[in-house]
């Protein structure tokens, strides 16, 4: 028992940044808006988050301050693609690029701090739960926050006008422009939305998942949140169920060992990548669903003829 | 409406030639210039250490031999990936298919330890090619097949390579008797690729990536399929209408870039490295993604862009060396010249223009 409520612990937080990261660029995606720079985004809220969090001892600050690095760092990607009308495609994959490099700059003074992590918020009462109470009622603030950001996108792109006006947006560009709405603006926002979430979901991995600063440690998290996106079919819920499945199979690498199964450690590690692929191929297959889900301008250049 | 007197982007009749030549120009300066911004905030001198970085390393004969080095893969794979990339296909994967021909051109390497033979060379070049190919074509097959985004499968089957290549060098490929070390054997003589100019690690991959512009460029402006590339990148309708399989361009630019960079794996291996290591790359197949557009997609251009990215690798390791700048700066200057780039093309569709809108039409 007890090693299985370790598994859950474990999935819980390797799944967490995959979901930050993922609901931020399905919220994007669904204003038309393809940006591959999530891995970009999220290193710079890694290194800005665990910066923060040793100059200011404050895991908040330091959590709002990943935030707004990976909002600014969409903030170059937007407005490449949105003023400068920049091919979306290469300018994410800059945005990656840059990102890597940046952090790693900052970073150079970070190497071998070390941080306790972020504490756990037991809730009173709930938390004493045998079994149920340690996984989901004593978590660090940002699990429960992941999952609050869930429900919340869940209601604002299905119940508000707002997110009706976005998903518009992102379905036709030309009609939303048409009925008088700045396909643009909300584009912007949508994209810095997308920026502040992978933010936060890379420092998730510098303040809990693994308390420390490793160049490039996000190792391709923000290329698997964006298949999470296509796994989802841009569906708010199922991003949550891919991004737990993800993070089962990324901690079977952790427990393989403990549970004495002898394959190498690199193959394990492989799973992860080779996941990706095969629920690409699965998701894919059918290209008429994946039309049918997509937003409609998706990653499509918005010229307003007037 | 507010008068607007800020500047406004029109657009034009027709797309601007001369800013497709002046906008990688445009985009160098503007690098340049943010690059002493950075300096000035890292508090070093940005005159010493714009030196240090674009023209310390290239002012000794040695240094020019070693830009030629760390152009020839970049130079490869840019050519490369840029008929790609002008059909539309996203091989994003490159790294991890350089990776896979240094795996390849490397175990063909190790499999002759101690012998010797004219046809050692060629066979470990040939092992690379195909090692590329390999990983190039399950992105091709799981893109015509089954519709999966090559971007993602390409990137994704990178980081399976370079896991691959740790594992192999902790286990088969490790040297015998290197105390456990990750690392290979060093590669007999006969495996080593000839060196074009003594005392320097200049070899014939530099040739062979001259050799690669030219093909390119024979391939893209004088043959059919040349042709048919750029048709289906620029109008994949009119292409598809004219019969050109989007099939069969995905399979053979994915084939060419992954074999190409699988080649640019097997010459470091054989080449400057000269063993396996757990590392044989420092994101050249990434790198040349920036080359191939910093190059206009144009295999000339792509030479120019591919020695400039080049220098930076080479500054960033003389800067390190001299100013004790860390070396993560190459990166930054990397990533804001595709972002300057990427800002500075907007001018070849578009004008600037001040004053009211349609004022000049």
């Amino acid at each position: 028992m007890d090693i299985l409520i370790a598994a859950i612990l474990t999935i819980i937080t390797a799944a967490t940044p995959l979901l930050f990261a993922a609901l931020g660029e399905l919220v994007t995606e669904k204003s038309g808006v393809l940006n591959l720079g999530i891995e970009g985004m999220m290193i710079m809220g890694a290194i800005i988050g665990f910066f923060t969090v040793h100059q200011t001892d404050s895991a908040f600050i330091a959590i709002i301050a990943s935030m707004i690095a990976g909002a600014l760092t969409a903030t170059i990607f937007a407005i490449l693609v949105l003023k400068f009308h920049a091919s979306q495609v290469p300018t994410g994959l800059a945005l990656t690029i840059f990102g890597i490099g940046l952090s790693a700059l900052i970073g150079q003074s970070m190497i071998g701090v070390a941080y306790e992590g972020i504490p756990k918020i037991a809730i009173p009462g709930l938390s004493s739960i045998p079994v149920i109470g340690d996984i989901f009622f004593n978590q660090d603030g940002l699990v429960y926050f992941s999952i609050f950001m869930v429900v919340a996108t869940m209601w604002f792109l299905n119940k508000t006008r707002a997110g009706l006006i976005l998903r518009a947006v992102g379905d036709s560009h030309d009609a939303a422009h048409a009925m008088g709405y700045s396909v643009i603006k909300i584009r912007f926002l949508a994209t810095l939305f997308g920026g502040a979430m992978a933010g936060v979901g890379g420092a998730y991995l510098s303040l809990a998942y693994s308390p420390l600063w490793v160049e490039g440690m996000t190792a391709g998290r923000g290329w698997i949140a964006l298949a999470l996106v296509v796994f989802a079919s841009w569906r708010v819920g199922r991003v949550l169920l891919g991004a737990y499945l993800f993070g089962g199979i990324t901690i079977l690498q952790l427990h393989a060992q403990a549970l004495g199964i002898a394959v190498p450690s690199q193959i394990m590690s492989m799973l992860p990548y080779l996941a990706t692929i095969l629920v690409l191929v699965i998701i894919s297959r059918d290209k008429s669903k994946i039309k049918l889900n997509s937003p409609a301008s998706l990653g499509k250049a918005f010229h307003p003829s007037r | 409406m507010l008068p607007r007197l800020i500047p406004r982007l029109e657009k034009r009749q027709t797309p601007s030639k001369a800013m497709i030549y002046l906008s990688p120009l445009l985009a160098i300066f503007l690098t340049l210039i943010s690059s002493v911004v950075l300096f000035l905030i890292m508090n070093v001198s940005p005159l010493e250490a714009l030196h240090a970085f674009f023209i310390k390393p290239i002012s000794t004969i040695y240094g020019l031999t070693e830009l030629a080095v760390k152009a020839t893969p970049l130079v490869l794979i840019g050519v490369a990936l840029s008929l790609g990339f002008r059909a539309g296909v996203w091989n994003i994967g490159a790294e991890g298919q350089l990776i896979l021909g240094g795996i390849f051109g490397g175990a063909t390497a190790l499999f002759f330890y101690e012998k010797t033979g004219f046809y050692i060379i060629p066979l470990i070049l040939i092992a690379g090619v195909v090692g590329g190919m390999l990983w190039a074509g399950i992105v091709a097959f799981l893109r015509t097949k089954f519709n999966a985004n090559e971007i993602l499968t390409s990137l994704m089957l990178s980081y399976v390579a370079s896991l691959l290549l740790n594992l192999l060098i902790h286990g088969p490929l490790k040297d015998p008797d290197g105390f456990n070390f990750p690392e290979s054997r060093l590669f007999s003589d006969s495996a080593l690729l000839p060196i074009l100019y003594d005392g320097t690690r200049l070899h014939i991959g530099a040739i062979i990536a001259l050799l690669a512009v030219g093909l390119g460029w024979i391939l893209l402006s004088r043959t059919l399929l040349g042709y048919q590339i750029k048709v289906t990148g620029d109008a994949p309708a009119a292409g598809e209408y004219a019969g050109f399989s989007h099939s069969k361009i995905i399979w053979i630019t994915l084939l060419l870039s992954g074999g190409v960079a699988g080649l640019a794996g097997a010459i470091e291996v054989s080449g400057p490295i000269g063993q396996l290591l757990p590392t044989i790359s420092p994101g050249y197949g990434f790198t040349a993604i920036i080359v191939a557009y910093v190059g206009r997609l144009h295999p000339v251009g792509v030479l120019f862009a591919g020695l400039l990215l080049a220098l930076t690798y080479l500054g960033g390791e003389t800067a390190q060396i001299s100013l004790k700048l860390p070396i993560a700066v190459t990166g930054v200057f990397q990533g804001l010249l595709l972002f300057f780039l990427l800002a500075s093309d907007v001018l070849i569709h578009y004008r600037i223009q001040f004053g009211k809108q349609g004022a000049i039409a």
